[in-house]
């Protein structure tokens, strides 16, 4: 699914990144916790999450994560906006909460992402 | 985080390159920003992507743990033909029982820490996934020295 669609279906607001709406997500990881996601495997994966700081950013870069959405209505600060701009990954923000948020995409045929193992 | 020290040296055709860098103890604007340039500068020299996510991921955890734990400390990246090794190495305090430090859910992070992301305990463990080789020595009171080898 376009990360365009899924805008749209969680009803999101896009904070950064719109040239990269075109992008495809097929898996979904949903966490607070950073050491969590710094252990699946990436497969197209959108980040869903409810901490707002730039390490989450980190996080996505180092994981090659294209879009990290923040949930509740939480608003990232301006570091956060400027380091995924210069990084390039799409930042949005939903009043939904997590498990809504995760089980609208769910419904819309995103899977939960792997973890990693070896 | 600032680049200490870039040693690139090309002897008959091998491939030797070095780059140190220096973590500050609680540096919690800088964190990534090591593991950042080592991804980028294995993506330059051209590394496949599945061994760079394998790097970034290890060097991240590593960076954070110095950051997190230590009272600041290096980092190395070392390139040749066959492997990349990322080294860390702290000014202490040190790991009480290592043994435990290595099992999945212990940490010592505080709440401060836990509300950043961090202090899940699975630092070590996922370090130790993500490599070939992992070797860690640390006892209360010295240095902690993290290598970690990925085989090219």
């Amino acid at each position: 699914m376009k990360l365009r669609d899924i805008q749209k279906i969680i009803n999101a607001k896009v904070l950064t990144g719109e040239k990269y709406l075109d992008n495809v997500i097929k898996t979904a990881f949903a966490c607070d916790l950073m050491s969590d996601a710094l252990t699946f495997k990436e497969d197209k994966t959108l980040l869903l999450t409810g901490l707002v700081n730039p390490h989450i950013i980190r996080t996505a870069e180092m994981m090659d994560i294209s879009a990290v959405v923040f949930v509740r209505g939480k608003e990232p600060d301006e570091e956060t906006i400027k380091l995924a701009k210069e990084i390039g990954i799409v930042v949005m923000t939903t009043e939904n909460i997590l498990f809504t948020c995760s089980g609208i995409l769910f419904m819309n045929g995103i899977k939960g992402a792997e973890l990693a193992r070896r | 985080m600032h680049v200490d020290n870039m040693l690139f040296t090309f002897e008959k055709g091998a491939r030797k390159i070095q780059l140190s860098y220096v973590i500050a103890k609680n540096d919690f604007s800088k964190a990534g920003t090591v593991a950042s340039n080592i991804k980028k500068t294995l993506r330059k020299l051209g590394i496949s992507s599945d061994i760079i996510k394998r790097v970034a991921v290890a060097s991240y955890e590593t960076e954070m743990n110095v950051i997190i734990h230590s009272h600041g400390g290096k980092m190395y990246l070392r390139i040749d033909l066959e492997k990349i090794t990322i080294i860390a190495e702290d000014e202490g305090p040190g790991i009480e029982d290592v043994e435990m430090a290595m099992k999945e859910g212990y940490s010592t992070a505080t709440s401060q820490i836990r509300e950043l992301g961090f202090g899940a305990g699975m630092g070590l463990p996922n370090i130790k996934r993500c490599a070939d080789d992992f070797e860690i020595n640390s006892s209360l009171g010295n240095s902690t020295i993290i290598k970690v080898v990925f085989n090219l």
